[in-house]
């Protein structure tokens, strides 16, 4: 059944979507969108590292994300504002990731691939670890939802509740990594912070609360992976570029929208 | 007398080489309302915050009765634009509540039917209310409230503070309370802990309003000025903050006057 490509890419594509969006959300909510920058530029020095030494892309570029969002968490609020700190570590792992790959030789590797993507080539190895990274993504969400929710609002607020809002952090950065690791083979490294933060964006003006927000971005996030995919079929464009260009324009169109049932 | 909610020992909390808060003993007992003042940098927040485990005591130590169950009012909190909420999910958070029972705090608070607007579009009384209903839902033991007043004119904040008396004599909760509006205050306290970076004096309101340390912070009228010079302490105040707070005490003399 698993068998036709198309349908291995479709399935790749909606698994991430899916645990990308919600997660999404609080990257929005808590003004996180360079943090995501960060940690998915950080995977390709994964990327290299597991070529290095013949481990798994999918665990390489994990520990690598997971390493780089620790690093970036620990040294927040030292001296240098987030937002420069953010910007010196996002290109500076891509940087020393795209040197390391140009020093394996006798590996013949497409760094196209991993840098934008390469949905149709997803084997089912693939999409079993894609769905499994994702459901733990989601599951992850959802379990700590009501405490991450409480600690974004305000950390004090958390913690009279009993919650500790720096282990909601963690398990926030936590995923994000699974998600960075997931997403490589889908979109590429430089494009997932777009599957974060754009759908729930779109979402935003059709939202009255934080859970239908989550929801909407998540279809919204589906339809533009299925769509994006059918469009780049069609006219023979990248797949990972084609499902943002499918965002981008779900995005205007929900701003579209948004001014003109201001104006009315 | 019964066992303390929250006690300090020894508490002393450290902002990098500044030290904000020094060797302070403090507790609450059940049903007690406790009145935190101080000038503006005194350590009265931090405090708050140490109660409620957000910074870490350089030196002494935070006991909390085990299980106790905190109320939090914050002076404010901002809503960031891209986070849609409901004033009704908000009640909910982090443990969902019953739509009865959101809407039967709502009205105990004062804003009855304002559970579909989104809190984003409530005014600032509006918005301390619903803080205040929500932290009210989970039957505090021990109501914290920092400045929870700040935004409001003053029959709103006079308002505020009797529903706050209101609540302790309903649920019999224990209500700590930083606040600017002292003379609203002083009355509805028990205690009153005057905070300068450790406690300078402390006692029911009309000890502390009589207190010598007090007065030299917060001035007695237009001898507010004269009173700084009182006040023989290792550190010193600046003429700013006596002249800050001496509006305040004239004001409070005006209104005791009138």
């Amino acid at each position: 059944m698993l068998d036709d490509f198309m349908l291995r890419a479709a399935l790749a594509g909606i698994g991430t979507a899916l645990a990308a969006a919600p997660l999404g959300c609080f990257v929005v909510w808590r003004r996180m969108a360079y943090f995501g920058d960060a940690t998915a530029h950080a995977a390709i020095l994964g990327v290299a590292l597991s070529l290095a030494l013949s481990l798994p892309v999918f665990a390489g570029a994990l520990i690598v994300a997971l390493v780089m969002a620790t690093l970036v968490t620990l040294l927040a609020g030292r001296g240098y504002a987030m937002d420069t700190l953010l910007g010196v570590m996002a290109h500076s792992a891509l940087a020393f990731g795209l040197v390391a790959v140009s020093f394996l030789s006798g590996v013949r590797i497409d760094v196209m691939a991993y840098l934008f993507g390469d949905i149709l080539s997803v084997s089912r190895g693939d999409l079993g670890i894609i769905w499994g990274g994702a459901a733990l993504v989601l599951a992850l969400t959802l379990w700590r939802w009501s405490a991450l929710l409480t600690a974004t609002l305000n950390p004090d607020l958390a913690r009279a509740a009993g919650i500790d809002p720096r282990r909601e952090e963690l398990i926030l950065t936590l995923a994000l990594a699974i998600v960075v690791a997931v997403a490589i083979k889908v979109v590429g490294v430089l494009l997932i912070t777009a599957l974060l933060i754009i759908p729930a964006a779109t979402a935003r003006p059709f939202a009255r609360t934080p859970e239908a927000m989550a929801l909407i971005a998540a279809l919204i996030a589906v339809v533009a992976a299925w769509g994006g995919l059918r469009l780049s079929f069609m006219f023979d464009t990248p797949t990972g570029p084609t499902i943002v260009c499918a965002l981008a324009l779900m995005f205007c169109a929900s701003s579209v929208a948004t001014a003109v049932r201001r104006r009315a | 007398m019964s066992a303390a909610l929250v006690t300090t020992a020894g508490l002393t909390v450290r902002h990098g080489a500044a030290t904000v808060l020094e060797n302070v003993d403090f507790s609450i007992v059940p049903g007690e309302i406790v009145t935190i003042v101080g000038p503006n940098g005194s350590g009265k927040s931090t405090l708050l915050r140490a109660i409620l485990g957000g910074v870490r005591p350089a030196a002494g130590t935070v006991t909390r009765r085990a299980g106790l169950r905190l109320g939090y009012v914050p002076q404010r909190l901002v809503l960031d634009a891209t986070l849609p909420m409901t004033v009704a999910r908000f009640l909910g958070l982090p443990r969902r509540v019953p739509a009865a029972e959101a809407t039967a705090a709502l009205a105990r608070a004062g804003v009855p039917g304002i559970g579909t607007r989104q809190m984003a579009a409530l005014s600032g009384g509006q918005f301390q209310r619903v803080l205040l209903a929500r932290a009210l839902i989970a039957r505090p033991e021990l109501l914290i409230l920092d400045e929870a007043t700040a935004g409001l004119d003053q029959p709103g904040s006079a308002a505020f503070y009797r529903q706050i008396e209101q609540v302790r004599r309903e649920t019999g909760c224990a209500v700590l309370m930083v606040s600017h509006d002292l003379h609203v205050v002083m009355s509805a306290s028990d205690r009153v802990i005057c905070v300068n970076g450790h406690i300078c004096c402390e006692g029911t309101p009309e000890v502390v309003a009589e207190a010598p340390v007090y007065r030299a912070l917060f001035g007695e009228g237009t001898q507010g000025a004269l009173a700084l010079y009182r006040h023989h302490h290792d550190h010193r105040h600046g003429p700013g903050e006596g002249c800050g707070h001496d509006h305040t005490a004239k004001r409070a003399a005006a209104e005791e006057q009138a």
